[in-house]
């Protein structure tokens, strides 16, 4: 009987009899080949109602791994502090993780065909995206696929660099591919890599973070732009939202198109602030004065977005803002998957564990638990910025936890 | 079995159209697959040497003519001499190097040329001597189709040949055996060649050569006067001879547990091939296409899954076209995937697929042709003004011209758009059959 000591997931540590993983609440029994006859694999150990039937276990059994320059793949285990090594700067890709059997995780019968669906009851097998984990040494994020849709159409980078200072600075790109548009899932993955490198570049080369931001926006606009395969009036053209954030040891600076946010969250919890304003039909109505937000947010446009990258957007128009925080604290950067389930920056700063800034990746994984024990209506991501920058003070390398 | 022309092989490629969403407890999942044969040699009237050609570089195929000599083909004569015009004009058309026969039909088969108990391979002087032989189509005796074609099937299987093709000419009704036999000779023969039929005159009966016609997976059509068919003849040998593949297969898989609804061909005619399936493997049936030169034809399949979680994504059938090889397996030529996906957002999972929409009205177009020519003839009149006028709405919404100008003859039009018309007195017998005929032809989705 197969055995797993550590999830193949989340890498989380485990022991032989752990039903389900501690870290991701995915079903280890399922994964090991070792399910009950009549077991439905529950995607995460948790309340009644936040687990369902068939699901997803390890997609790096049956999909092999993308592109190494993608690096959208969960973090590897125990993903060490790249900085210092030549070349690399962000998270390293995950080599594919093989696993004995080939079994279905919905009937546990069948084998699984070329394209990812079981031979035998055809359900879609887990994928890669459907949850990412990604960690560097003070900077952390988490993407889930969610309980209610088939695929996961957001995206992530994680990043850390050293400035022309020589003070350390990290970064994080959240993108929420939209669903209506055509091919959502490669516009996110688009727009967080061509903003990664354009934000680590800039800020390499001692480019002001506002301007930096402000550009790699663009940048990233141009990518998703650039996978439309028809004339830019394509009405139905790829498209995505994306927000960004660098924490350098002297300022946070944030960037938005589109509803993805970010919130300033202080280690005393006193007066945290939602750091963007979002591209919507509902901030639109609220910032008119027209709507009351509680109105607004009840309306089922609230959430129909004004700015977005693609290539049929009206105007590509970044929003930036650079703030020095008075103390330590973190900044959260997410996709509505998890800011409909804590809309306001109290609400998300009550959610947000005590240790975030000495736990980045603990406390995105606990972020999007909530989104998903909430009931997981959309995909999901969360990157956790530790302010200041860790600067390899105090915090622990990234390594699997008990 | 059937050799491959290797070198030749049409290149085939699978598209699907369908609306993967599925609201909760979902199960049906409908989808347009639109398969296309290219690299062949059917392009633009150029010289079709390199088409079908075995290794010796000669063409690998064969034609049998079937020509009714039935008492009735002298009524009018003209029908008789415009039969052997049309068939010498079908063996002008006969490539060199292809295998070819003429068989006369009647309540019994006889051959014609070359006579011999097989084919003869086209050249100058054999296509001279075939044409020769056709003063020996006279007309005398009754109509037993089953012995012209188990003949034309000896012929055809004389030779060892990629490509088998029968065109079958009549002008009656099958009399002189009994309906079961020829369903026998049917369930015996299809699948081992294709065969287009055709009708001259209005004294044959469309049910009878449509079930011919489909068991052959061939076209089937109205002559109705005579002095049309030299030109049908030949468009339809050139058809054959740019056929370059046999016997291809859609395979189908579905899941454990689903039912295959229905799998028809809808373009360019609806023809219902579920009930043709043979299993190949667990959860997979294999249905027959015959042959294949430069084309795209249009399936629409439905297939009912067990239901699943919003959420949850299904491959609900995968759709290959297959070749049976010599060592008793297959090769896969192209293949597509049908999808269901479960969602909460009702906007996706409502919305239909202009494929399928479109498809889904051919086939009730010709549904309603068929059922209303059948009301008519059965003096319901109520209900045929009703299913015709469904047609005509149905033709003229999908842009299918040409069915809305044979319906225009059975029918007065009064309003297309909304299908009112009026049952129209003193139609002829050649345009009602004609409609008859033609009434699963379909048209492609407007782009
Ligand atoms: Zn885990
Ligand atoms: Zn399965």
């Amino acid at each position: 009987m197969p055995q797993l000591t550590a999830c193949p997931i989340c890498a989380e540590p485990c022991e032989p009899d752990d039903h389900y993983c501690g870290g991701c609440g995915v079903e280890l029994a399922a994964l090991a080949g070792n399910a009950p006859p009549h077991g439905s694999a529950a995607r995460r150990a948790g309340p009644p109602g936040g687990g369902r039937g068939p699901v997803p276990s390890s997609a790096v059994r049956t999909v092999p791994a993308p592109p190494g320059a993608r690096g959208t793949g969960p973090a590897a285990p125990g993903a060490a502090d790249p900085r210092g090594t030549a070349g690399v700067r962000r998270s390293p890709a995950p080599a594919p993780r093989g696993h004995p059997d080939r079994t279905c995780v919905s009937c546990h019968t069948g084998g699984i065909d070329n394209d990812g669906y079981c031979e035998n009851c055809g359900h879609a097998q887990p994928r890669e995206r459907d949850h990412m984990e990604r960690e560097l040494e003070g900077v952390a994020g988490v993407s889930d696929r969610g309980l209610r849709h088939h695929r996961n159409e957001d995206a992530f980078q994680v990043s850390a660099t050293i400035l022309p200072s020589g003070a350390p600075a990290v970064a994080a790109v959240v993108c929420d591919g939209v669903s209506s548009a055509t091919r959502p899932d490669e516009a996110s993955a688009a727009a967080a890599e061509a903003a990664t490198d354009a934000l680590l570049d800039a800020l390499e080369s001692g480019a002001d973070p506002q301007r930096a931001m402000h550009d790699a926006l663009l940048t990233a606009a141009e990518a998703v732009a650039a996978l439309s395969d028809g004339p830019s009036r394509d009405y139905n053209a790829p498209a995505c939202t994306c927000v960004s954030a660098v924490a350098a040891p002297d300022a946070v600076t944030v960037g938005w198109i589109g509803d993805s946010r970010a919130y300033w969250i202080p280690d005393d919890r006193v007066d945290p602030r939602r750091l963007t304003e979002d591209d919507s039909w509902a901030a639109r109505m609220v910032s008119a004065g027209l709507m009351s937000a509680a109105d607004a947010y009840a309306d089922e446009r609230a959430h129909a977005i004004t700015g977005w990258l693609g290539a049929d957007a009206v105007e590509i128009d970044p929003h930036t803002l650079s703030f020095r925080p008075e103390g330590p604290g973190v900044v959260v950067v997410c996709t509505d998957g998890l800011w409909n389930y804590a809309e306001s920056a109290v609400e998300l700063a009550a959610a947000v564990p005590p240790d975030a800034r000495t736990d980045p990746l603990r406390s995105a994984r606990h972020l999007v638990g909530i989104a998903l024990d909430g009931g997981g209506h959309d995909n999901v991501t969360v990157a956790v910025l530790p302010f200041p920058p860790a600067a390899g003070r105090g915090t622990e390398p990234a390594a699997p936890r008990p | 079995m059937a050799r491959l022309a290797k070198s030749h092989l049409p290149e085939f490629s699978v598209e699907v159209y369908q609306n993967e969403f599925l609201p909760e407890g979902g199960r049906e999942v409908n989808a347009v697959v639109t398969v296309t044969a290219t690299g062949g040699g059917t392009t633009g009237g150029m010289p079709l040497t390199a088409v079908g050609t075995a290794d010796g570089g000669r063409p690998d195929a064969a034609v049998v003519l079937m020509v009714d000599c039935s008492g009735s083909m002298d009524y009018p004569s003209e029908k008789m001499r415009a039969a052997r015009q049309a068939t010498a004009a079908a063996i002008d058309t006969v490539r060199d190097g292809v295998s070819f026969a003429v068989v006369a039909g009647t309540h019994v088969a006889r051959e014609i040329y070359p006579g011999n108990g097989g084919l003869a391979v086209a050249d100058q002087f054999t296509r001279r001597d075939a044409k020769e032989s056709l003063r020996r189509l006279t007309a005398g005796g009754g109509t037993a189709i089953s012995s012209w074609l188990r003949l034309t099937d000896q012929l055809l299987h004389s030779q060892d040949v990629a490509i088998r093709h029968g065109i079958l000419l009549t002008d009656g009704r099958n009399e002189h055996e009994k309906p079961a036999t020829l369903l026998d000779t049917l369930g015996d023969l299809s699948g081992r060649f294709t065969c287009d039929c055709r009708g001259v005159g209005t004294d044959w009966e469309v049910e009878e050569l449509t079930r011919i016609s489909s068991a052959f997976l061939g076209s089937v059509d109205i002559v109705a006067d005579p002095s049309g068919l030299e030109a049908d003849f030949r468009s339809m040998m050139e058809t054959a001879m740019g056929k370059e593949v046999a016997d291809v297969g859609l395979r189908l898989w579905t899941p454990q547990n689903a039912e295959v609804v229905f799998l028809k061909q809808v373009a360019p005619t609806v023809e219902d091939l579920t009930a043709r399936r043979t299993e190949a493997a667990p959860r997979t049936g294999d249905y027959p296409t015959g042959s294949w030169g430069d084309e795209s034809r249009d399936y629409h399949l439905c297939v009912r899954v067990p239901s699943a979680s919003v959420g949850d994504e299904m491959l609900a059938a995968r759709v290959s076209l297959v070749l049976g090889q010599p060592d008793g397996g297959v090769s896969v030529l192209a293949q597509g995937l049908v999808r269901a996906v479960w969602t909460d957002d009702t906007a996706a999972s409502t919305r239909i697929n202009p494929q399928v929409a479109h498809y889904t009205g051919q086939a009730e177009l010709a549904q309603m042709i068929k059922q209303g020519l059948e009301d008519r003839k059965a003096g319901n009149l109520d209900s045929a003004t009703a299913k015709l006028g469904r047609a005509v709405q149905l033709a003229n919404a999908s842009g299918n011209e040409n069915t809305a100008k044979l319906l225009a003859k059975v029918v007065d039009v009064v309003d297309a758009a909304r299908g009112t018309v009026r049952i129209r007195p003193g139609v002829t017998e050649a345009d009602e059959m004609t409609l008859e005929t033609r009434s699963t032809k379909t048209v492609r989705v407007k782009k």
